[in-house]
């Protein structure tokens, strides 16, 4: 099993859902977060006062999947994030060492 | 018992400056004649109270109350942090129900009957005497309005002025100690100075004084308080209420010290939704501020009204132009800021100005304001949180003096009022520019320094007693949790 986790632009969270959903993925964990990479802040002015914020608000998205599935996850999401533009984001992919479905308390891959 | 003529309230400037243009030799000849007329019919109308100046006195005070809540409570809470959001919310809150207790007690008999020309009496404290039937002056002759109304329509000033100055001290200052201060203020800085500009007997008093000649002029021209009695002219409040909480403002910032992290840490503004809020109800309310000051419903309070319109809209267009020039971005602050500074700039001028002085007034208050929050405050490092001395006390000096300018009819002013000439009839007195101005000026020093040295003397005394800041780890975790024990918002 994998993780990936895909740092993207809040306003491509549809586009990619939709992208995933299209390759079979079947549940994920959204978060607002704020970071930075290349892409640096912007600088915010109140009466005068300057204040540059170097954090740029993002989405991450948490997908977990079958071994076999992460190639096309991760095509789907680097081709439905993509603008071209500098802070398109980052996918990164981790083994998982086991998963369990709380309700039934299935494992692994049948938990996903 | 009726207890006429208590009249204090914004200036149409009487006898005095007649007295200086006229020559008071002049005015003693005329006497006789007058006091002939009079013995057989007296020219100064009977008292009556009407009822469309009582209503609209009365939305006069509710538009005032709301600006300070919610008005000015949600513009200066989205101005701050999160974490610091309740506390400002409850200061101005609070301050408003305090004062109000105050002003019935005692505020309104030291602010509003004679005494001295600097402290009024207690004669109505507790409002002892007022009833009902009580009635007090306007601008008119023969023009009352019920007591209750008046003392409800000044009531409002005393609560919002001491609310202003809370914007200095924001995020760091200690609740009760704060209240306490508050309660000393209004009662040693803002009730004089209330008497000092606002007080007088009223026309018909003048009237009566004038028909009786001599030293009972003489007496009526100086009962009056001392800047009312220089001709000082403010209509709304430029001095007693903007100048008074600006200077105010500034000393108990400097005292109270920065903000920890101020000015390197960021410290946005949490909401400038509830900002935009609070700057458009105070713009709303501003109308019964200014256009109520002249407690009748009539020619002039449409005067204040429409200044109080285009002085505002002037203000906040070069407050956004001069943003765009110097900054490169026009923002929602900037353009909620220039209202404000407008409103507060046209406040004294408000009866006294034309439209088109209003829309200059308004014009070239913006970049004044601008330049000291975002120049000066930065190079002489005080923490204004909110900017109530580039805002108030800048604007409000800017309009004080303005207004000594635009009252000139060649302007399209309105002059000055003259109560003694004819007595029992309003007439134009004898407009002089370059004395107006300097007693314009006079009024400001004096609003200035008072108001200075005695929020200096009252702060030691109360930091001394019970210290007036926050401790470091209060400061840091926000004055919503440490001090009044909840959050604005729970996600």
């Amino acid at each position: 099993m994998k993780l990936v986790i895909a740092i993207i632009k809040p306003f491509k969270l549809d586009e990619v859902r939709e992208a995933l959903s299209g390759v079979g993925v079947a549940g994920m964990t959204v978060t607002e977060v704020k970071g930075f990479g290349r892409q640096k802040g912007q600088t915010e002015i109140y009466r005068g006062a300057e204040y540059s914020t170097n954090m740029v608000p993002k989405i991450k998205i948490e997908v977990a999947c079958a071994s076999d599935m992460a190639g096309a996850v991760v095509e789907a999401i680097q081709a439905s994030a993509n603008t071209g533009a500098i802070g398109d984001g980052k996918i990164f992919v981790l083994d998982v060492g086991q998963a369990v479905r709380i309700r039934t308390g299935e494992t692994d891959d049948s938990a996903l | 018992m009726t207890a006429l003529s208590e009249m204090g309230g914004m200036m149409k400037q009487s006898t005095k400056l007649l007295a200086v243009g006229l020559g008071s030799a002049a005015l003693v000849a005329a006497l006789p004649a007058w006091a002939q007329g009079a013995a057989a019919a007296s020219p100064i109308p009977a008292p009556t109270v009407d009822k469309g100046d009582t209503a609209w006195m009365l939305v006069s005070s509710l538009l005032v109350l709301m600006m300070s809540v919610p008005g000015l409570a949600l513009f200066y809470g989205g101005l701050v942090r999160t974490k610091n959001m309740l506390s400002v919310l409850t200061q101005v809150l609070m301050i408003t129900c305090m004062v109000a207790v105050i002003w019935v007690t005692y505020g309104y008999s030291i602010a509003f009957t004679g005494g001295n020309q600097f402290f009024g009496g207690l004669s109505k404290a507790f409002l002892m005497g007022v009833d009902a039937n009580s009635q007090a002056a306007t601008f008119s002759n023969g023009v009352y309005i019920p007591e209750y109304v008046y003392i409800c329509f000044q009531m409002t000033f005393a609560c919002i002025t001491p609310a202003l100055f809370v914007g200095s001290v924001a995020e760091r200052v200690k609740f009760s100690p704060l209240m306490l201060f508050v309660a000393l203020w209004v009662t040693f800085v803002y009730f004089p100075i209330a008497h000092m500009v606002w007080y007088w007997e009223g026309p018909d008093s003048m009237a009566k004084a004038a028909i009786t000649g001599g030293a009972a002029l003489d007496a009526a021209t100086n009962d009056g308080g001392y800047l009312f009695v220089k001709g000082a002219l403010d209509f709304a409040g430029g001095t007693v209420v903007h100048i008074n909480a600006g200077i105010t403002g500034l000393v108990m910032c400097i005292l109270l010290g920065k903000r920890i992290g101020f000015p390197k840490e960021p410290m946005p503004p949490h909401s400038l939704t509830m900002t935009m809020i609070g700057a458009s109800l105070l713009w709303v309310g501003w109308f019964g501020f200014n256009a109520g000051s002249n407690l009748e419903s009539n020619g002039v309070t449409a005067v204040a009204f429409i200044n109080t319109f285009v002085a505002t809209a002037a203000a906040g267009l070069s407050w956004l132009l001069t943003e765009q020039i110097v900054r490169g971005k026009p923002s929602l602050l900037g353009a909620a800021s220039g209202v404000v500074a407008g409103l507060v700039a046209v406040t004294p001028a408000s009866g006294f100005a034309g439209p088109m002085g209003s829309v200059v007034l308004g014009l070239i208050v913006s970049p004044i304001c601008f330049f000291f929050v975002s120049v000066v405050k930065s190079k002489f490092k005080y923490d204004d949180s909110l900017d109530v001395f580039g805002v108030h006390c800048i604007g409000g000096i800017t309009g004080a003096l303005a207004t000594g300018i635009l009252d000139a009819p060649f302007l399209g002013g309105q002059g000055i009022a003259d109560y003694t000439t004819k007595p029992g009839t309003l007439s134009a007195g004898t407009y002089d520019m370059a004395h107006q101005l300097w007693v314009q000026l006079q009024g400001v020093v004096i609003t200035l320094l008072w108001s200075g040295i005695g929020c200096l003397i009252l702060y030691f005394i109360i930091d001394k007693l019970w210290g007036f800041r926050v401790s470091e780890e209060v400061e840091h975790e926000g004055l919503d949790i440490a001090e009044h024990g909840e959050r604005a918002y729970h996600y």
